[in-house]
């Protein structure tokens, strides 16, 4: 073993790669962490200064978030006890809960667009990687490069003619032009990930499948797909992630119906004065289906991250 | 089981020729054998007549149905790589059953259990088949593809080298499976493979490929004792026939002939031209002598047991040599 060895490293090297990695781990976590805890804060202490680390956790900041409330006369509250804990909640505050908020609406709204057009982009992507994978299409090449380069320029740069156009086509505000317009602008993606995926496939196993009495489309479902599910998976990921966390189209494009939970939870400032604690909530409980997600599928991103270069 | 007729088929791949102008038949219940080096065009035979490839010229008949436009799956042949040939996100079980599952076949399950233990028993894997494909050893995995192939009755197994990526115990020990199972079952069978070994030792009939050309069909001996150019010549017989030009052991042949082929045991030791001995080798049951003759190679075979050295000097005489003309066509 030399000492310029590049797989076996020695112990004091993996010590302080190590303690690196951790100490990298924390700083990005700390502003994850911060929101997570801020969300248990009374409005008081999260802006106190110098910031408490100890302080009375309460689920303020939750029961804001997810209701509308108004301020009522002493009389009233003497008249009506309050009807369950989070009545009681905001009861210190001569308030009482009088509906639900638009956060759940939001989320919901979030949910589906995100969801729904990850699952068309890895559709599509998934049908197109296979034809420019398997079969000879005049000028794929120039396709493949088309599709690359509609991801050259940030999407927002033609927000307005988008705008323009889904005022004319009806799609404004709605979550079917949403998951149209994320799916178009993460197809890109998806198609050149997983055609990644599926070159690696050898042609042999549909080929067999062919033979064995399958139909092209069969052998594609029986036994491409199963093989793809790693990129699937990984691609599925990246796609979420944008369409979940997109906020510039999601501000311009929708306001009442299909607003999502990025634009959404910014406005939860206005109501009622600063109320940090109730953003974070909102910010926490918005992280939550895209860490799930992830988690649930690490092991395929893991070794989808690699762009599917190493073979089993 | 059917016969397979190939009529004329003619495929390129851009400019390089896959498949020239071939015609030969299968009939029902014969062993055939392709032999052929790399890019002979073995491969693309196989495919054509799987469906896998469409040819540019030409017809396929399978029993006595022209195939050209029908789909592998139509077409009911079975196929075995020569690797990635089991799916892997599958049992063995789920491999043996997956042609039975088919849309075309769709058995009963019942059936697919008992034909699949049936299969298994054959191949003696029984003991492996809830185990995942990619946990097989390569004998193992080359067995169940075959064993994929044999769970259904198709019209002719075709197969790619499956043995050429194991080892050489392996290979002996399915050589000889394979024939049995063929001769016992009474399959239609057609083999590609560059290994000479498994060309003599399972085909009935053998035919030759030359850079996508058909260049001798026979059986195995006919073959071996009447190759039709000294391309087919040197395709069997170990060690490779000595090709030399005529005149040197004063042997009297047709007047066209300008080379001749001669198989190591048809060289007589102890009489004619001088020969010197560069290399003695040894193989236990056989013993092979390096010669130099008028600075040509030779080499032949010997009794084990005798005891020659290097640099001596022996005679030799040709015995019933081949000769070939200058292009290497067989002059009889």
């Amino acid at each position: 073993m030399s000492s310029f060895s590049v797989t076996d490293t020695s112990s004091r090297t993996k010590w302080i790669a190590g303690s690196l990695v951790i100490f990298y781990a924390l700083v990005t976590m700390i502003p994850l962490i911060w929101i997570g805890v801020t969300g248990f804060k009374s409005p008081a202490d999260a802006i106190s200064y110098p910031p408490k680390v100890v302080f009375d956790p309460t689920l303020e900041g939750y029961v804001n978030l997810f209701t509308t409330r108004t301020r009522q006369t002493q009389e009233f509250l003497e008249n009506n006890p309050p009807q369950n804990w989070a009545d009681e909640i905001v009861r210190q505050y001569d308030m009482v809960i009088v509906g639900p908020s638009k956060f759940g609406e939001r989320f919901l709204n979030s949910v589906i667009i995100g969801f729904g057009s990850t699952f068309l982009s890895v559709f599509l992507g998934t049908l197109a990687a296979y034809a420019f994978s398997r079969f000879k299409i005049p000028l794929a090449d120039d396709l493949l490069f088309f599709i690359l380069s509609t991801r050259m320029m940030p999407p927002i740069a033609v927000a307005i003619p988008i705008f323009l156009m889904y005022r004319n086509l009806g799609l404004s505000d709605t979550h079917l032009g949403m998951i149209l317009l994320y799916t178009a602008v993460n197809i890109s993606l998806a198609v050149w990930l997983l055609k990644g995926f599926i070159d690696e496939i050898p042609r042999e196993y549909e080929e067999a499948a062919l033979i064995d009495g399958y139909t092209r489309f069969q052998a594609f479902y029986k036994v491409v797909l199963p093989q793809a599910a790693t990129g699937i998976a990984s691609t599925a990921i990246f796609c979420l992630i944008f369409a979940w966390n997109e906020y510039a189209f999601a501000v311009l494009l929708t306001s009442a119906t299909a607003q999502t939970a990025p634009p959404f939870i910014p406005t939860i400032i206005g109501i009622g004065g600063l109320d940090w604690p109730a953003v974070a909530a909102g910010a926490t409980l918005f992280l939550l289906p895209v860490m799930i997600f992830t988690i649930l599928l690490r092991k395929h991103l893991l070794r989808g991250i690699t762009f599917g270069a190493v073979r089993k | 089981m059917a016969e397979v007729r190939l009529d004329n088929i003619s495929k390129s791949f851009g400019d390089t020729v896959g498949v020239a102008d071939m015609s030969f038949k299968i009939a029902d219940g014969e062993f055939v054998v392709l032999l052929g080096p790399t890019g002979a065009g073995k491969t693309t035979t196989l495919r054509l007549i799987a469906g896998l490839e469409s040819a540019d010229r030409g017809d396929i008949e399978i029993g006595g149905v022209l195939v050209n436009t029908l789909t592998p799956a139509q077409r009911n042949v079975a196929m075995v790589f020569q690797q990635y040939s089991l799916y892997p996100h599958l049992t063995v079980r789920e491999n043996l059953a997956f042609p039975l599952r088919s849309p075309i076949l769709k058995t009963p399950e019942q059936e697919i259990e008992r034909k699949v233990q049936e299969v298994a028993d054959v191949l003696h894997i029984p003991h492996k088949l809830d185990n995942k494909a990619t946990e097989l050893s390569g004998g193992e995995m080359q067995r169940v593809s075959i064993g994929r192939a044999l769970v259904r009755n198709p019209a002719i197994f075709l197969m790619d080298e499956p043995l050429s990526s194991l080892d050489a115990k392996l290979r002996a020990d399915l050589r000889i499976e394979l024939k049995r199972l063929q001769a016992e079952m009474n399959k239609t069978l057609l083999y590609v493979t560059h290994d000479q070994i498994e060309a003599m030792t399972m085909a009935s009939q053998i035919g030759v490929l030359d850079e996508g050309r058909l260049v001798q069909f026979g059986t195995p001996r006919e073959i071996y004792q009447n190759p039709n150019s000294t391309y087919v010549a040197a395709r069997l017989g170990q060690p490779r026939i000595n090709l030399l030009p005529t005149g040197l052991f004063g042997e009297s042949g047709p007047a066209a002939a300008s080379q001749i082929g001669l198989r190591p045991e048809n060289i007589e030791v102890g009489r004619g031209a001088e020969a010197q001995i560069v290399r003695v080798e040894h193989l236990g049951d056989q013993t092979r002598l390096h010669l130099k003759l008028s600075d040509h190679d030779i080499i032949t075979l010997i009794d084990a047991q005798a005891s020659y050295s290097e640099g001596e000097t022996i005679q030799i005489t040709a015995v019933d040599p081949l000769f070939f003309d200058a292009t290497g066509a067989r002059i009889s």
